[in-house]
């Protein structure tokens, strides 16, 4: 039966290890997208509609033409047709440079007949609202209806409930790296496209079927990207505009989307409004729930979200829907549902567990039926030092006040099938891995060289590692719900070990031993049953000749496992003058299996904790009712989370097993409901409303006072 | 943004007289560029020229002396952050300076940029929404979304005024100096500042042909307590939600005289009578400065979003008068 092996057994797997293309991100010598430059370059833009409902008139694109320097000019839509949200595009230039396109842009003539418009959920759900998708009936979609058990019969157990309405706005993905695209046309057959993406064989499919290739005939790649979050499955408009204006102008174009645009169109995390009564027992069960909500996906549906959340409840019955708006579609959204929904349930729980007088951590423990929570509980309350908590919420003296609060989590990320992958040893002695993955951010690409190196006893910087690129034709599925380890990791493993067997084929005869008494020490080979027997690794793969070694491998179910726990804590101070909220300090506790490089696993929780904490205190996608505009699609009004709301965060990689999972998106889920419980705690006010920005504080506060 | 042509600049009299012959906001000044630079590219602007006063020799330097400070409008807002001198005896100005931005942009950003900065104001800043500071017909934070917007002196337009270093200076009762084609002319900073109800276009009195060339800040008494608050969402880069620049003359707990001027919640620098008017003389306790910080937004009228303001704004000037006694 495959395995990782003990952890006292392995050298590399599980220790922590620099990230091999750490030192060219920090340098610039990593190439993105963005800095391909192919020769013959051409630069692409997009017209963008700024109304958020309009009928097109009349497009015109001759001035836009006729202007010097400019390659191709392509319209997205044609007069009769509709444009649903600001931002759809209108019509896409190709020209010498990007300011001779975008001086083109600004010479298409569109006329729009402005249509009413909803850009909030609440205007969509008023009556007479105008209609935005003609698939619907109204705004909302037909609802999903879920019951368990007898709510009825449950709320007359209830010695305590609470009703509450929770809401999480819209939030954008903001890829530090926009949407973007460098194609390049060989004749009228083969395309070769440099995307940003998460998803290498996504993109390379829907152009070959959308250019009508054969799969063999594109080729897409992603040496390095700055950040998917989900974002990032397929080409889209802009990528398949920019493969058109390639082919037309039969020039590389580079299309890239701006700030703004990658705010209103590249996707978004959708809102989500829940109205919930739940009821407890006296001895701290929760035993009844009923939930009604919504969220808008903008133009499209999709706005689920977990509820109720990790908790067990006996009796429930849930209701959503999505409502419609004249706004950007969502997209998958790191953990798509849960952070939400664990923001509304885990600041239900404390609401329900102040009712009954009990200690928020100890009513979770009553109804969560995770044993590995169960001890996250236990040690994410020792490194917080939960009994410093206030035991009276708001009970802190000064102006500034600190309290406490806890949040959980879960997610699968047990990969899947779909990848294959090649190993290779050289005669030199040198290492080749390919596959078709590409790295979003987790540190792939290490991880697989820390596979390779530990089963050939070499270093990991020994490895060459080559994801990213679909020349291969080592496909792998796209980096979304936290499977890319656990689907690359068995299939490189097993690639490797086959390899090596091959190698000890060779090297067995020589050492006068048979292929099962070998071992891989540090850079060697050792007969098992005589140490002295050694031969250097490249002693042996010199044996090779003019033969290299090439294995696949096959995705070894054995070696990875789905299911995580997470539990976070956090301590903030709020100041009760100017309504700031500081989180200072979150213990981050992440169930995640077999980690493959801890420093890695290590940031992802790191980079989770910060978008949770993003989420909770700054992010918002504010439409506006007048305008129909989204009034902060930048990065000076969309605040993102700076150096200065980072807290202390103790990252705590709680292996559970030896079987490798992902870890990508749950560590941003907890995060939410702990820094709001911590809030309430800290002033005794709840804001069930995100972000919990200093205009709702201060307001909170007031209405207390009063 | 659109093409323009750019010229270096090589004397004050060059640039006075190029702005001279030109209609309005067809030649615009270029320093630092950090505000100057979003707007072309948002077309706020479309400027024909630009003049780079970089090359301007002898305006970026600070001087100091018993009777107070020289500050060229081209030092960079990161050197008065750093100045030993403002950090010791300005230091409302130091901190302000400090909470502008990022090191990049105080690395670049000038003083004279600084002061004459145009505002964040999201509708504003969108091209496509004409608004009645851009000309149009009315100012779209008043039914529209006014998180950011002015409390106090908004009518008919809500923008607030952006600079954190304005404040400062009007505090430390500083004068500018500005060139024109007929020489120089000096005024109190205080009075550079306008109203949208005396012109919704501008923010200050600045003529089209004008240049802010210096900063004269007298020194305060060696018994003065001065110091810069500044509320905002994020640590940076952010805008003030609202800040304070406190200038109190002290003797022990009792405030002589004092200077309380407000960033972030008018469409000018606000100067507050009254918190001045209820913190001079008295003993600074809790109940003064509280009282001083509600006399200073009696008069405020919030839009629908930033009520908050109030209360921040209140609060901040409380904090600003303990600051000066503990």
């Amino acid at each position: 039966m495959a395995s990782w092996g003990e952890a006292s057994q392995s050298r590399l797997i599980g220790k922590r290890i620099t990230r091999l293309s750490g030192k060219d991100k920090v340098t610039g010598k990593a190439k993105y997208t963005y800095d391909i430059n192919r020769p013959g370059l051409l630069y692409a833009r997009i017209l963008r509609s700024e109304v958020a409902h309009a009928v097109v008139l009349e497009l015109d694109l001759s001035r836009a033409e006729e202007l010097p320097g400019v390659h191709a000019v392509l319209p997205l839509t044609e007069a009769g047709r509709k444009l649903r949200y600001q931002g759809q595009e209108i019509a896409a230039v190709a020209a010498e440079t990007d300011d001779i396109a975008k001086d083109a842009l600004r010479l298409i003539y569109v006329d729009l007949e402005e249509q009413p418009f909803v850009v909030t959920e609440a205007d969509a759900m008023a009556e007479g609202a105008p209609q935005i998708r003609d698939d619907w009936q109204g705004n909302r979609s037909n609802p999903g209806i879920n019951e368990q058990g007898d709510v009825d019969a449950g709320f007359s157990e209830a010695a305590v409930t609470v009703e509450a309405t929770y809401h999480t706005p819209v939030q954008t993905h903001v890829c530090l790296e926009t949407h973007g695209h460098v194609a390049e046309w060989r004749g009228e057959d083969f395309l070769t496209v440099w995307a940003s993406t998460q998803a290498v064989f996504g993109v390379r499919n829907d152009l070959s079927r959308r250019f009508e290739l054969p799969a063999n005939q594109v080729r897409v790649i992603t040496e390095h990207m700055g950040g998917g979050f989900g974002s990032k499955f397929g080409p889209g408009v802009e990528g398949h505009t920019a493969a058109q204006l390639a082919k037309i102008t039969k020039r590389p174009v580079k299309l890239m989307l701006t700030r703004k645009a990658e705010h209103l169109v590249a996707g978004n995390r959708p809102s989500m409004t829940q109205h919930v009564k739940a009821g407890a027992t006296k001895d701290g069960r929760l035993i009844a729930y009923d939930m009604k909500g919504y969220g808008t996906g903008g133009i499209s549906s999709g706005a689920g979200f977990q509820a109720p959340y990790v908790y067990h409840v006996e009796n429930q019955r849930t209701e959503r829907f999505n409502v419609a708006t004249n706004a950007g579609n969502q997209r998958a959204m790191r953990a798509p549902g849960h952070p939400q929904g664990a923001f509304a349930m885990d600041s239900l729980m404390d609401e329900l567990a102040e009712k009954l007088g009990m200690n928020p951590l100890e009513f979770r423990r009553i109804n969560d039926s995770n044993e590995v929570r169960q001890a996250q509980y236990t040690l994410g309350a020792q490194e917080i030092g939960w009994h410093r908590r206030n035991n009276v919420p708001g009970s802190g003296t000064g102006i500034k006040k600190r309290g406490m609060g806890v949040g959980s989590g879960q997610w699968g990320g047990g990969g899947g099938r779909g990848t294959q992958a090649r190993v290779t040893i050289n005669p030199d002695g040198t290492v080749e891995a390919v596959t078709g993955t590409q790295d979003i951010g987790t540190g792939i690409r290490t991880a697989i060289a820390i596979i390779v190196a530990e089963e050939f006893g070499l270093e990991p910087t020994e490895i060459a590692v080559q994801i990213g690129d679909s020349g291969p034709g080592l496909p792998s599925g796209g980096s979304g719900g936290s499977q890319t380890t656990a689907s690359v990791a068995p299939v490189i493993k097993t690639a490797a070990a086959a390899a090596k067997q091959k190698l000890f084929e060779t090297v067995a005869p020589l050492l006068q031993t048979t292929v099962d008494d070998l071992r891989i020490g540090k850079g060697t080979i050792y007969v098992a049953s005589d140490r002295t027997q050694t031969i250097t690794w490249k002693q042996t793969t010199g044996l090779l000749g003019m033969e290299s070694i090439t294995e696949s491998g096959n995705w070894d179910q054995e070696l990875r496992q789905g299911g995580v726990a997470g539990t976070q804590f956090a301590e903030v101070e709020v100041d009760t003058q100017t309504g700031h909220v500081k989180v200072l300090k979150i213990v981050a506790v992440q169930d995640c299996g077999l980690a493959i490089n801890r420093l890695t696993t290590e940031s992802q929780i790191n980079g989770g904790v910060i978008m949770g904490l993003g989420q909770t205190l700054l992010e918002e996608r504010i439409m506006d009712p007048l305008t129909g505009r989204m009034l902060n699609a930048n990065l000076e009004d969309y605040k993102v989370p700076g150096t200065y709301e980072i807290p202390e965060i103790k990252s705590i990689v709680f292996d559970t097993h030896r079987k490798v999972t992902g870890v990508g998106e749950p560590p941003c889920i907890p995060t939410l409901g702990a820094i709001a419980n911590a809030v309430y705690n800290a002033i005794g006010v709840r804001i069930r409303e995100l972000p919990i920005t200093p205009d709702k504080v201060l307001t909170a506060l007031a209405q207390k006072k009063a | 943004m659109d093409t323009f042509s750019y010229v270096n600049a090589t004397s004050l009299k060059q640039v006075t007289s190029l702005l001279s012959d030109s209609e309005w906001g067809e030649v615009m000044l270029i320093a630092g560029g950090t505000d100057l630079l979003s707007e072309l590219k948002e077309y706020i602007e479309t400027p024909k020229t630009l003049i780079n006063l970089k090359t301007l020799p002898g305006m970026d330097s600070i001087s100091s002396d018993t009777s107070g400070l020289k500050i060229g409008a081209l030092t960079t807002v990161a050197e008065i952050a750093m100045h030993p001198t403002i950090q010791q005896h300005y230091t409302v100005l130091a901190q302000a300076a400090a909470s502008v931005a990022t090191p990049q942009i105080r690395n670049v950003g000038t003083l004279g940029g600084n002061l004459c900065q145009r505002p964040r104001c999201w509708y504003y800043r969108d091209e496509t929404v004409n608004c009645l500071k851009k000309g149009g017909d009315i100012c779209y934070a008043v039914d529209g979304l006014s998180k950011y917007h002015a409390i106090l002196g908004g009518d008919p337009v809500y923008i607030v005024h952006p600079s954190d270093i304005a404040p400062a200076l009007i505090a430390l009762n500083a004068t500018l100096k500005i060139t024109g084609p007929d020489g120089d002319k000096t005024m109190k900073v205080e009075e550079f500042f306008t109203l949208p109800s005396a012109n919704p276009f501008r923010e200050n009195v600045l003529e089209p042909n004008e240049i802010v060339v210096e900063v004269e800040v007298p020194k305060p008494k060696p018994n003065t307590k001065s110091l810069y608050l500044k509320a905002r969402e994020k640590g940076a880069p952010d805008f003030a939600l609202a800040s304070v620049a406190g200038v109190f003359e002290m003797n022990g707990k009792t405030c002589q005289s004092a200077n309380v001027v407000l960033g972030g919640v008018a469409p000018a620098p606000w100067r507050s009578a009254e918190a001045e008017t209820v913190l001079t003389g008295k003993t600074i306790n809790d109940s003064i400065s509280m009282k001083a910080g509600e006399e200073a937004v009696k008069d405020a009228q919030p839009l629908a979003d930033n009520e908050y303001k109030v209360t921040l704004t209140q609060n901040l000037i409380s904090r600003a008068a303990m600051m000066a006694v503990n």
